[in-house]
């Protein structure tokens, strides 16, 4: 059992709390560095896809998991990012300078939409969420000179300072220097007013409001950072799938967006990185089970909406914490082993809340 | 001009009038308690300041300002932080992290600054954190600085809660029944907290309790209210010897 003496503010608010997580999270760091020598083509491929979700994963994180507004139309930003993102290159807009406008694009849409969002909750939310998913998704089988509609779009390869990139590799280290940034402002986030606000929104907006939080400004600046962080990720998807169809970007992808944070662990930013790890194993292992089973039921087309959603419920009734939740619970069984209590992580419903206000 | 001036509020739902031309008002630096029974419109008076529910009639004023019309956040920007009688806090965070929302108010960075974080955003941090241990060790609760509010006994969650709203620093206390499902010695703690609250950190309280041994000893004036309507006002013992009130709460005998 480790016991932490606290003789300075900055321990707190230091993002490695200690020596362990120096340990453990350098190693986690050598490791991601050092796979692409590892590990063939393939798998480095594997991996991408990974980072990428889980750079997706993050976006939709600050908005669901942290300030607690469902989206059910996420996969929409994915398709801001990764069509603007084509466009730009297309039209000879250098790559440094494409993939934030990408991102700066999503969250410009991300906050209109996050307007009449903001006084929107739970289902209503989803639904109008979804909505604009399927608007996004019209709008880019219809406007065929930007997007090339139905017949799809080839993605140039990424290039910088003028050497093009094909190797996976290269791209693998791009996506994961993408992802660790935005990993370092979304725990930035977290450790100030805004992000406490956010959780402060998620946990219980009355409270919020009596301690002057703006409950509508916050919720908006959510969708925003998330947005643009959803729409970065759509960017590096695009070079990844290299032809982007609008078919791509559907209501499956933004479910299996919201699958990989639930199943991750709501509400954490390992959550979402846990999520996506989950995910790319599932995909891979659906299309191994896809031989296996009889041709009958493997050849379904619904097969993977179905499973995901099968997994998604299970998770919700008998884990609604995810794989880091039960990570946690393990951890403080451990740490503090034999004194664990098991209310520590129950869920809370002995005192009533003041909810009849509104 | 007094610090909080209620004057002729009025509040129905549908036929019901919850409160019913109620006037009264707070000179600063006073402890000012609420009294009634069950249903009487005590919590629907705070909600109505905290702007969660609006008035049908009458103003609210506070420091000189109208705030009838004023959203709920701004009223906690304009100095008025509140408890309330079923506790809200943040059930999955820490001690710690509760009292630091309550620091929101005080925070004037623009955002792309805290999603930097820099050296700036980080010293703000710090005297957050400064004022949050004032407030922990005034209520003394190190002890459960890092434990999550799920973890703890209802008494401590009173106290949190109490303590995120003086992490607001108030100029206006408003208590929903700080003492509700106390025991006794910590309803007699609540009491001196309460009095240091009013000479120590010179925030005026504006109290709803039930408790009378509490509000006879720290209230400076004592409203009772009964059906909506104000029946008596004064000093604790007037009130709790006025007919109206002793009628109110024993009945009438027939």
């Amino acid at each position: 059992m480790r016991v932490l003496f606290k003789t300075d503010y900055n321990q707190d608010i230091r993002l490695l709390k200690h020596n362990g997580f120096r340990f453990w999270y350098g190693l986690l760091l050598l490791a991601v560095l050092a796979a692409p020598a590892m590990v063939d083509t393939y798998w480095i491929n594997e991996l991408t896809r990974v980072l990428i979700y889980a750079l997706a994963g993050l976006g939709l994180m600050v908005v669901t998991g942290f300030t607690g507004q469902v989206s059910l139309g996420h996969a929409a930003f994915m398709a801001i990012g990764a069509y603007l993102h084509s466009f730009c290159l297309a039209n000879g807009v250098p790559f440094l300078l494409s993939l934030p406008l990408a991102a700066l694009v999503s969250g410009m849409v991300g906050l209109l939409v996050a307007i009449p969002a903001s006084r929107m909750t739970g289902l209503y939310l989803a639904i109008a969420s979804l909505a604009f998913a399927i608007v996004v998704e019209d709008v880019i089988i219809h406007w065929e000179s930007v997007t090339g509609g139905n017949r799809g779009m080839a993605v140039d390869p990424p290039a910088l300072f003028g050497y093009e990139i094909f190797q996976a590799w290269e791209f693998y280290y791009i996506v994961l220097a993408v992802l660790i940034a935005s990993i370092l402002l979304v725990l930035n986030i977290l450790r100030t007013p805004t992000g406490r606000a956010m959780l402060a929104v998620r946990d219980s907006e009355i409270s919020a409001e009596s301690l002057g939080i703006r409950v509508a400004r916050t919720k908006i600046l959510a969708f925003w950072i998330s947005a643009s962080l959803t729409g970065l990720a759509g960017g590096l998807f695009a070079h990844f799938i290299q032809f982007l169809a609008p078919e791509v970007f559907g209501i499956v992808l933004s479910i299996q967006l919201l699958l990989m944070i639930v199943v991750g662990g709501l509400g954490t930013v390992h959550g979402a990185i846990y999520g996506a790890i989950l995910i790319g194993l599932l995909e891979s292992s659906i299309s191994i089970l896809k031989d296996w089973l009889p041709p009958a039921i493997g050849t379904q087309p619904g097969l993977e909406p179905g499973l995901f959603g099968l997994i998604l419920v299970l998770f919700i009734i008998f884990e609604p914490e995810g794989v880091y939740g039960r990570w946690l619970k393990l951890r403080t069984l451990l740490e503090n082993f034999p004194f664990y209590r098991r209310n520590t992580f129950k869920r809370q419903r002995s005192y009533l809340r003041t909810e009849r206000m509104r | 001009m007094s610090f909080l001036e209620i004057s002729n509020l009025s509040l129905s739902f549908g036929g019901l009038k919850a409160v019913d031309d109620v006037s009264f008002h707070v000179d600063k630096g006073e402890v000012f308690t609420i009294v009634g029974p069950n249903g009487a419109g005590k919590s629907t008076i705070f909600n109505m300041i905290s702007a969660f529910y609006a008035p049908s009639q009458g103003h609210i004023r506070f420091q000189g300002n109208d705030i009838t019309a004023a959203r709920p956040d701004a009223i906690a920007r304009l100095g008025i932080a509140r408890t309330f009688q079923n506790i809200e806090l943040f059930e999955h965070s820490t001690l710690l992290q509760n009292l630091l929302i309550g620091r929101e108010i005080h925070n004037r960075l623009p955002v792309w600054r805290q999603l930097l974080f820099d050296p700036g955003v980080r010293r703000a941090e710090i005297d957050h954190r400064r004022q949050v241990e004032d407030v922990i060790d005034f209520l003394e609760l190190a002890h459960y600085r890092d434990e999550r509010i799920a973890n703890l006994p209802y008494g401590v969650r009173k106290k949190i809660e109490l303590g995120r709203a003086l992490c607001v620093q108030p100029d206006l206390l408003l208590l929903d029944e700080p003492a509700s499902g106390l025991n006794p010695e910590e309803t007699e703690d609540m009491g001196f907290w309460i009095d240091d609250i009013k000479n120590d950190l010179g925030i005026t309280v504006l109290m709803i309790e039930h408790d009378m041994s509490l509000v006879n000893e720290v209230s400076d004036r004592v409203l009772a209210l009964n059906n909506g309507r104000a029946i008596a006002e004064g000093d604790a013992r007037h009130v709790q010897n006025h007919p109206d009130v002793v009628a109110a709460y024993l009945g009438t005998g027939a």
